[in-house]
């Protein structure tokens, strides 16, 4: 079994790990001190805090949790190749044949302990010769306990009911009978048990269950199987310096791969490992996932010349280190070609060459500055979307940042009749506005000024967008300055 | 057929000449590569004349601009172009060298996954040579991609372009109801080099109301006529 606990600010202090209730927090965990001060599980927050003010509360992360228990799932397959975790704290290893390369059973367990010591985990762990046996005397039962079919028996018989993992109500019955612990249920005839829990299904039943625990009914453990990992090399008789070659063949073999078991990749990386014993690497991404060996070699167009060869390599690597599921497609009967796998294709070239961050498309946001409205994110990861329904005139290209003008008016909370941009003078022959668009004020700076933007056409027809930044007497700064910000059709 | 020497690909040459009699319809055989060229700095009015001849469609543009032109010239805000008429995402491409907008601008030119592709390039470098824009105009019409090249700031240099207009801005029209306000914009549009078609110099604006959406441009003959009379005087002495 295994504690986990986020912060630890004393190993002294109770410590306690909340999560929703009904009523508000309730108690998800709690360390040795905190249990040995009587505090339990499922006992709400606010209850607790009034007997020990001196508990330090933090919120649980369960879904942290689960996908950290994973994770430890598939490391623990160092000891032994079948792994399963166990509830939301609990691992279960098969280490069937897999004791003695760790120097015995009694060994084997005080390697997990130092192990997951190592790791700032607290473990407590049992072998048995069955799952449930070994489920209940980590448990229930003492500390490393280790037990063989002789003495299975005479251990889980003091251990009480709930060790075989029941459900709640199934222990409160067992409980009103006056079956406390194992032993208890194992000396009762099994008819008389058997009648009244006959309504139950065979995980929740307790006589089954037993059987399990005792070896008397199979319980095999379904270990998820390890993830799938794609990667293929070859090995070179003499170093050589370049890798294009190469790239066709294992790229073939990649994909053949990926096609067997219906993946597609989605990032790509080549390595090369070098006669001086270093090694180089590239990487490529793809928009959608793929295994066209003919699209993926092109991903690494123009990239192979930063790649240091050194003294010549011998051995390379195209592994995919991110894949999907990628089912076969039919082509389409009227002979068209599908246009979105064109786009991935093309932004898959794009980015390859160009890097993530200078192909992008639009995502749009509520905001009142205009030149938050728009922002541009790398398109590998994101989705395409139409552009904005705007109810006011917004012009078609906008400079960013926008360039100071100086400015000659009539008044000064009205339009400019004149102004210089870039060394140049226009005069102003019409304008629309001013279109004030107020700071926000849950976001900017305090002290951010108004702005308010006129459309202003010059003699020769071209159309500016200006803006004020401030009016004059606001209290917030001097004169205010004016700005270019865009250009209308 | 000939063979791409630089990425591997081979453009297949179109088979027989194609008719540029009418404007170039997007995506119905008769894309081809269009030179954009601004009359005055920092205008754009040709973005508007390009925006207002992509076709409305699904499938996304892709707009490649170099850092020089951005900073010239400022980038497009898509939040203006719903009042163009254009429904489309938009794929921005934002490279530092025009050599790359080139590139940028081929590959997209061979994917029919877009409705257009538009590339901007600042000034007259070296790398956009007549072979480079032969180039484009030839994969443009191989995969039927209309390609736009907005070149501002280029004295008009040799260009393969099938068609090359010069676009300037005029004085907009009056405004419905407010006398002091700038109206729906017009532009001095001139086609001054064409494969197919005589050249030719209008009054141009954006229709919004169009019936044929493929292609929301209104030309005006600069034939004296009342509306635009009284601007043939400005257009002839601005192209002095």
């Amino acid at each position: 079994m295994i504690s986990r606990y986020r912060t630890a600010p004393d190993e002294a202090a109770p410590i306690a790990l909340t999560r929703d209730g009904p009523h508000g927090p309730i108690i998800h965990a709690l360390n040795g001190t905190a249990l040995e001060r009587g505090i339990r599980p499922l006992a709400r927050v606010v209850d607790v805090q009034a007997i020990h003010p001196d508990l330090h509360v933090e919120q649980a992360d369960p879904p942290g949790d689960q996908a950290f228990l994973e994770r430890l799932t598939h490391w623990a397959r160092r000891w032994c190749p079948w792994t399963v975790s166990d509830a939301d704290n609990g691992l279960i290893l098969d280490t069937t044949g897999s004791a003695h390369l760790f120097g015995g059973e009694t060994a084997l367990l005080r390697d997990m302990i130092q192990r997951f010591a190592i790791q700032g985990l607290t473990a407590r762990v049992a072998m048995a010769p069955t799952r449930g046996a070994a489920q209940a005397l980590a448990r229930y039962g003492a500390a490393s306990t280790l037990c063989d079919d002789t003495d299975m028996a005479p251990q889980l018989d003091p251990l009480p009911v709930n060790a075989l993992q029941l459900e709640a109500e199934t222990a409160r019955l067992l409980d009103r009978l006056g079956l406390k612990t194992i032993g208890a249920l194992n000396a009762v005839p099994r008819s008389t048990l058997m009648r009244r829990f006959s309504g139950l299904s065979a995980d929740r039943n307790p006589l089954i269950l037993l059987d399990r625990t005792l070896g008397r009914a199979a319980d095999p453990v379904n270990a998820p199987p390890d993830a799938a990992y794609f990667m293929a090399r070859t090995r070179l008789a003499e170093p050589v310096i370049d890798p294009v070659p190469y790239l066709d063949g294992l790229a073939q073999r990649l994909c053949r791969d990926l096609a067997q078991a219906e993946q597609g990749a989605r990032h790509l990386r080549l390595t090369i490992y070098r006669i001086d014993g270093e090694w180089r690497t590239v990487d490529a991404a793809t928009a959608r996932a793929s295994r066209d060996p003919a699209h993926l070699v092109k991903l690494f167009d123009g990239k192979l010349d930063s790649m240091d060869p050194g003294f010549g390599f011998d051995l390379l690597t195209l592994e995919a280190g991110r894949v999907e599921p990628l089912c076969l497609h039919q082509d389409r009967l009227d002979g068209t070609r599908d246009a979105n796998a064109d786009v991935a294709a093309l932004l898959d070239r794009l980015t390859a060459r160009l890097g993530a961050q200078k192909v992008t498309w639009s995502t749009w946001s509520e905001s009142h500055k205009p030149e938050d409205v728009e922002t541009l994110r790398p398109a590998l990861q994101t989705e395409p979307s139409a552009p904005l329904t705007l109810t006011v005139e917004r012009p078609i290209r906008l400079l960013q940042p926008a360039e100071e003008v100086q400015v000659l008016y009539a008044v000064p909370e009205g339009p400019p009749s004149q102004f210089r941009w870039r060394r140049v003078v226009y005069r102003m022959t019409r304008y629309t506005g001013p279109e004030r668009i107020a700071p926000e004020w849950w976001k900017d700076r305090p002290g951010t000024r108004l702005r308010d933007y006129y459309k202003v056409e010059i003699e020769d027809g071209r159309r500016f967008w200006l803006y004020r930044d401030g009016v004059v007497h606001d209290g917030r700064g001097g004169d205010p300055r004016w700005f270019l910000h865009g250009f209308f059709a | 057929m000939k063979s791409d020497s630089t990425s591997g690909q081979v453009i297949y040459l179109p088979k027989r000449k194609k008719s540029y009699a009418r404007l170039n319809v997007p995506n119905s055989g008769n894309a081809t590569l269009t030179d954009v060229l601004p009359r005055a700095p920092f205008d754009p009015s040709g973005t508007g004349f390009v925006l207002a001849r992509l076709t409305p469609s699904e499938r996304p543009v892709l707009w490649v601009q170099d850092r020089n032109s951005r900073q010239e010239n400022g980038h497009l805000y898509t939040p203006g172009l719903h009042a163009m008429g254009l429904t489309q995402p938009v794929l921005h491409v934002t490279v530092s060298h025009p050599r790359d907008v080139l590139w940028a601008m081929e590959e997209g030119a061979a994917c029919a996954g877009l409705s257009a592709v538009v590339g901007e390039i600042h000034g007259a470098p070296a790398v956009l040579s007549f072979t480079a824009t032969k180039r484009l105009a030839l994969r443009a019409e191989a995969a039927d991609v209309p390609v736009w090249l907005i070149r501002s700031g280029d004295p008009g240099t040799l260009s393969a372009a099938r068609e090359r207009w010069r676009i300037g801005a005029l004085a907009s029209e009056a405004h419905p109801h407010d006398p002091q306000a700038p109206g729906a914009a017009r532009w001095d549009v001139s086609l001054f080099r064409a494969r197919g078609r005589a050249p030719g110099r209008w009054v141009g604006h954006h229709d919004p109301l169009a019936s044929n959406a493929t292609d929301r441009l209104r030309l005006v003959s600069r034939s004296r006529d009342g509306a635009v009379a009284s601007d043939d005087q400005q257009i002839s002495d601005s192209a002095r």
